[in-house]
């Protein structure tokens, strides 16, 4: 994978000399709750979290099922509004954006829902472009440009022309990313992005992943099941479980077999790497 | 990468204008009183020299006075429920979904029968009185997508054939109504049940209805071309669209309205004709393709070539007598409409 020409590359922020000082996404106090019926008593409730996330840093929320991992994607994502808290993107309160200045910010990766109608893997990337754009007009030469240069990012410039339900579970995975891209965000936020991919898939997302964030310093947040991918490539950590945010921090320091087997109810090891990464095996049921 | 440019936009809108063209001086030319190419030629010449004086009195009656408005009711009659059907698809991701279908068609020809019975007994202004039945009828179209989309809902998300199920059944229940209606009210202004449950083309109106037709297709055409790009977005989700930045509850609300004005305006003069809004989409798609931006204009264009085809047909099948034109559209389009079903099922 070759990185991309500069001339058409992702807004790279004022900020990116300054690297990881200031804080980009502020998180404070954030508390949510879900009922079918406001008469009810709600059937889910996020319990208020805070976190700050840096330029360039990779922050992974791990928990079980149904913990608020996905509830709280929303919330940043400004889809949802909260309950009480805010949100802050470089100091402006995300859910109060409107949709299009959010959508210039903020980039969501998530399952995609099945396509209507055939669309172009071009096509498809070209979607990232819709906030940057008036309502009625036609692509510039720029965005072209720019959507090339996503591609190229992920690795799917070979990808450009085919239709988007004739390509690879990993290869449309890719391309969601270079959508993303194509945005131009300072946030990337990823929903279980790693699902249905196989190993060496993964990988190799994560890796594009890290290497995009440190050159065009994206903050990212990614919703995962994967304990030992959140372990190698996270900055920080967020272990939530049912509702509640348990702890912050980096991955050394929340991996502890205790609190994971509590919060994952599985007896697990966790050993500590020689880069000071944790690393986390499962034991069989004996 | 070959990004849609205005240049190919508009020659794919000319080669369908320049077809429609022809279909129209063909559709003057056929019906019950045969016409010669040549006399049309000569005579379309002379209106456009300004010596329509010239035209001799019978063709000129049958051609300037009955079968050309006739073919501009078809004209903009197709082109509105193309366009709507082609909204009502994008906003419902669903395919199958067209005015007839969703039921609204039935929705309008309610509220319609509706008004033309009450309208004798408002006193209203003439002005007025001539905008009224359109005006139910948007009213009525309104209502019938409205229930039919919270049919078609389940736990905050669009289930496809929950929804065309709902339709179906709601469009059952209006055209009983209609039924209901025509039967026990016997006003002089009411049409005929073939008209408002088939559609039929014949009736002829004042000039100014047909301006008033033409200026609300070009209003409502030109909001929901507005959002075209938003509706290429959508089609994605609407969870995904609100991602990339489009305000998805005002372009829901904006062509919503907006395609049950056209479903309005021409059920309210044509009655329910089906299929159209369901099948000229999605022949336009599969030679232009699915973006809004050449889909929107292209559908009106084509809708507008199939419905003065459709009408033309009509007309000379069973030549003296007439066939409603819903009667065409829906022995083409019932069977189109099974295929795409049973190859979006496979």
């Amino acid at each position: 994978m070759s990185p991309g020409r500069s001339s058409a590359a992702p807004r790279a922020p004022l900020e990116s000399t300054r690297v990881g000082t200031e804080v980009r996404l502020a998180v404070e106090q954030v508390s949510y709750a879900y009922s079918a019926n406001p008469s009810q008593a709600p059937l889910f409730t996020l319990e208020a979290t805070s976190f700050q996330a840096r330029p360039g840093e990779i922050v992974a929320i791990l928990g079980p099922n149904a913990s608020g991992k996905s509830t709280l994607m929303q919330l940043i994502a400004g889809v949802l509004s909260p309950l009480s808290g805010r949100i802050l993107l470089n100091g402006f309160v995300i859910h109060s954006l409107s949709p299009r200045t959010r959508a210039q910010r903020i980039a969501m990766v998530q399952q995609e829902s099945r396509l209507l109608f055939p669309a172009r893997v071009w096509e498809f990337v070209m979607q990232g472009r819709h906030a940057h754009g008036r309502s009625l007009r036609f692509e510039s030469h720029t965005d072209m440009q720019i959507v090339q240069d996503a591609l190229l990012h992920v690795s799917a410039s070979h990808l450009s022309d085919r239709l988007m339900d004739q390509i690879s579970g990993g290869e449309k995975q890719r391309v969601i990313l270079a959508r993303a891209l194509a945005q131009q965000p300072l946030l990337l936020l990823l929903d279980e992005p790693t699902l249905h991919l196989d190993i060496a898939a993964q990988v190799g997302l994560l890796d594009a992943l890290r290497r995009l964030s440190a050159r065009y310093r994206y903050t990212v947040i990614v919703v995962t099941h994967e304990l030992n991918l959140a372990a190698e490539y996270a900055d920080q950590v967020l272990l939530m479980q049912s509702g509640r945010c348990l702890r912050v921090g980096p991955p050394a320091a929340i991996y502890q077999r205790e609190l994971l087997e509590q919060v994952f109810q599985i007896p697990l090891r966790v050993e500590m790497r020689g880069h000071g990464r944790p690393r986390v095996t499962i034991l069989a049921d004996s | 990468m070959r990004p849609l440019t205005f240049r190919k936009l508009f020659f794919q809108c000319l080669l369908l204008a320049v077809i429609l063209f022809f279909v129209v001086i063909l559709a003057l030319k056929f019906g019950a009183v045969p016409v010669s190419l040549y006399a049309l030629g000569r005579d379309l010449l002379r209106v456009l020299l300004g010596q329509s004086s010239q035209i001799s009195s019978d063709y000129g009656l049958i051609i300037q006075n009955i079968r050309f408005p006739r073919i501009l009711l078809a004209i903009i009659v197709g082109a509105s429920l193309s366009v709507a059907g082609t909204s009502f698809q994008a906003l419902l991701r669903n395919p199958l979904a067209d005015p007839y279908v969703l039921g609204v068609s039935y929705g309008a020809a309610v509220t319609a029968v509706l008004g033309l019975v009450a309208e004798p007994h408002l006193a209203l202004p003439p002005a007025l009185a001539a905008l009224f039945t359109p005006l139910c009828a948007f009213i009525g179209a309104v209502a019938t997508i409205t229930a039919v989309y919270f049919l078609g809902r389940r736990q905050g998300q669009i289930e496809s054939n929950t929804l065309l199920l709902g339709g179906v059944i709601t469009g059952y229940f209006l055209s009983a109504i209609i039924v209901f209606l025509l039967s026990t009210v016997n006003s002089s202004n009411t049409r005929g049940m073939v008209f408002w449950l088939m559609g039929n083309l014949s009736t002829s109106f004042q000039k100014s209805v047909y301006w008033f037709l033409a200026a609300g297709f070009l209003v409502a055409t030109g909001v929901i071309y507005a959002s075209a790009n938003d509706l290429n977005i959508l089609l994605s989700g609407e969870k995904e669209a609100m991602h990339l930045g489009v305000d998805v509850r005002r372009v829901r609300f904006v062509v919503y309205v907006a395609a049950s004005l056209l479903t309005g305006l021409a059920v309210s003069v044509s009655g329910a004709i089906g299929y159209v809004g369901l099948i000229v989409p999605h022949i336009i798609r599969l030679i232009f393709g699915s973006d809004h931006r050449t889909l929107l204009p292209t559908s009106a264009l084509g809708g507008a070539i199939a419905m003065v085809i459709a009408d033309t047909l009509a007309r000379i099948v069973v030549a003296p007598n007439e066939l409603p034109v819903g009667a065409v559209t829906a022995v083409v389009g019932a069977p189109l409409f099974i295929y795409l079903l049973r190859r979006r099922l496979a």
